[in-house]
């Protein structure tokens, strides 16, 4: 089944040629942004020298630390008055990442949502339960319009109330849910618990955070659905760069809207297929918010074979990162963000330590911190009140409730050289 | 001037975790400090350990040099006649009073039983302590 056949097949010449003249034309539209006038003239390179797909190595990469420093709206290459949605993502440290969207964008993201959903075999007629955040948060708004776009039924249900979530599934029989692996895993154990079979469900789009196979056999058997992953992030609309088709085996990556480079993330040196690096994304249709040669941080590779579905470029499943970030329930979390806000607590001192355990198969962050000489009252209260105050602030930052833990002065581990400050004791999923 | 029948606690944060108390315990032992009275408070995960002590300059710096942190806390020793009822007298005179307990802990000595409080006025509960016949222990034997 295809949403759009044309464009999801198109390969060879012609793809080379629409893709060449879509990063012209984002080249273009980067020219706008001062950042990249600026990127630009450093590396000693103008738009009109990319005659070729592959002069796209000549450009300079962009990391998520340069979109920090455009904060707010810096990287915007429209005037704020074409932007007609805003939403954020973690930064590595204090402000978000915002990006933004004209009309055309969100009609380019629905576009891609549509073609990941009728790719795996839902249409028109299937209830669709649209379990994650909404707001700013782009899993919520970027599926629910695809998923309308197609002509589902769409239910807004957010996440939380997990034995609501149960009844409105079996109630309205939903057939096709959107929700973190983990997420998903919390409801299948919720349900059992009720004595609820969800006898209507048969497909799941899982996201946000990476997933193994065992967890989708876990998912498929417990939940009774086909489980397809789906990748995206927030500086490429959201959800939807990356979808599984029927098969199972690896992801398109939509070819028309992303030009997908595999580097070595230490080295920047393009690998070939087969190779695992960092995916590296220009996007090839983003009017409010182009970028070039974007770091996605995330591990995987180009898959040789050609698929038999006959569409084009797979990645592997993502199996990991480049940097430190951290993904607790869907939501991305980098340690210098924890680290900005404590260092902006009087009450605490700069040690700390994460540790990140599975819970009933949500993710659960704790943080010990000690706490500075001048800090302690002797007051019991005081103690718990700034605890409260610290987990506030981080829940302020990260979007995340966390346990906060206030140890002895000197007892977390000092480091020497690189501080492992961070302890995952999830184990695979 | 300072009231004479302010005493000052000392206040230790602690983990709660096997063995805190043991090291808080065996600083004290070790620059040889009498321990009167003490009480354990705990919340989420970590605790404060109160203590009244026959030297708490002293105390103060043995704990803090090992790296604890320790803070002082004015509370009020009141002597309770050790039998049905003493408890009784001193609670109502706080109540009559207003005054609200923050904490209390208390320990039976030789001579009597004494009632450490911590209240929120703590002038005007020596006040009227006093005032209403209470005997209160004097701030001079813990120093």
């Amino acid at each position: 089944m295809f949403w759009n056949k044309a464009m999801e097949t198109i390969g060879g010449e012609d793809l080379a040629t629409l893709q060449l003249k879509r990063l012209k034309w984002t080249l273009h539209q980067t020219q706008k942004v001062d950042f990249y006038r600026r990127r630009f003239k450093e590396a000693g390179v103008r738009p009109e020298d990319i005659r070729r797909l592959d002069d796209v190595e000549r450009l300079p990469f962009t990391y998520k630390r340069d979109l920090q420093k455009g904060y707010p709206f810096g990287f915007f290459a429209v005037p704020l008055n074409k932007v007609v949605r805003v939403h954020t993502t973690s930064g590595t440290t204090g402000k978000p990442t915002v990006v933004g969207y004209t009309r055309q964008d969100l009609e380019n993201w629905s576009e891609m949502i549509a073609r990941n959903i009728v790719m795996v075999g839902v249409g028109e007629g299937d209830v669709f339960q649209n379990a994650v955040n909404y707001g700013l948060f782009t899993g919520g708004l970027g599926f629910h319009y695809g998923a309308e776009k197609v002509g589902l039924t769409v239910i807004p249900s957010a996440t939380g109330n997990t034995r609501r979530q149960i009844e409105m599934i079996e109630d309205f029989g939903v057939t096709a849910i959107h929700c973190t692996p983990s997420y998903a895993l919390h409801i299948a154990e919720v349900a059992e618990s009720m004595g609820r079979s969800l006898d209507s469900l048969s497909t799941g789009f899982f996201g946000a955070e990476p997933w193994s196979e065992s967890m989708r056999r876990e998912l498929e058997s417990r939940l009774g659905v086909t489980a397809f992953d789906s990748y995206g992030l927030s500086e490429m609309y959201g959800p939807g760069v990356a979808f599984e088709c029927q098969e199972q085996d690896g992801l398109h990556i939509w070819h028309d809207s992303y030009l997908v480079e595999i580097i070595d993330p230490k080295t920047g040196e393009r690998l070939s297929p087969g190779e695992r690096g960092e995916l590296v994304i220009t996007p090839l249709v983003k009017e409010a918010m182009p970028l070039v040669r974007y770091r996605t941080g995330d591990i995987t590779m180009l898959m040789e074979d050609r698929c038999a579905c006959g569409r084009g470029q797979k990645i592997a499943r993502i199996t990991g990162r480049s940097d430190d970030m951290l993904v607790i329930r869907g939501i991305n979390v980098f340690p210098s963000q924890i680290e900005h806000v404590l260092m902006s607590l009087p009450e605490v001192g700069e040690q700390f330590m994460v540790y990140i355990d599975r819970v009933k198969h949500l993710d659960e962050m704790t943080i010990e911190v000690e706490m500075s000489r001048a800090a302690f009252s002797g007051e019991l209260q005081d103690l718990a009140r700034m605890q409260k105050k610290i987990a506030g602030e981080l829940h302020n930052t990260l979007g995340l409730r966390t346990t906060v833990r206030l140890v002895e002065p000197g007892s977390l581990p000092r480091f020497e050289g690189k501080a492992k400050r961070v302890v995952d004791r999830r184990g695979g999923i | 001037m300072e009231n004479p029948y302010i005493i000052k606690q000392i206040s230790i944060f602690s983990e709660n975790r096997p063995g805190r108390l043991a090291a808080i315990a065996e600083a004290l032992k070790g620059a040889e400090i009498n321990i009167f009275a003490f009480s354990i408070a705990e919340a989420d995960g970590f605790g404060v350990v109160r203590a009244l002590v026959d030297r708490p300059e002293e105390a103060y710096r043995a704990l803090t040099d090992l790296g604890f942190r320790v803070s002082f806390t004015e509370v009020v020793g009141v002597k309770m006649r050790d039998e049905p009822g003493g408890l009784s007298e001193i609670a109502s005179i706080l109540g009559d009073a207003d005054i609200n307990i923050e904490y209390a802990y208390a320990y039976s000595g030789r001579d009597a039983a004494v009632l450490i409080l911590r209240v929120d006025q703590v002038e005007d509960a020596i006040r009227q302590i006093l005032e209403r016949g209470g005997e209160l222990l004097e701030a001079s034997r813990f120093r």
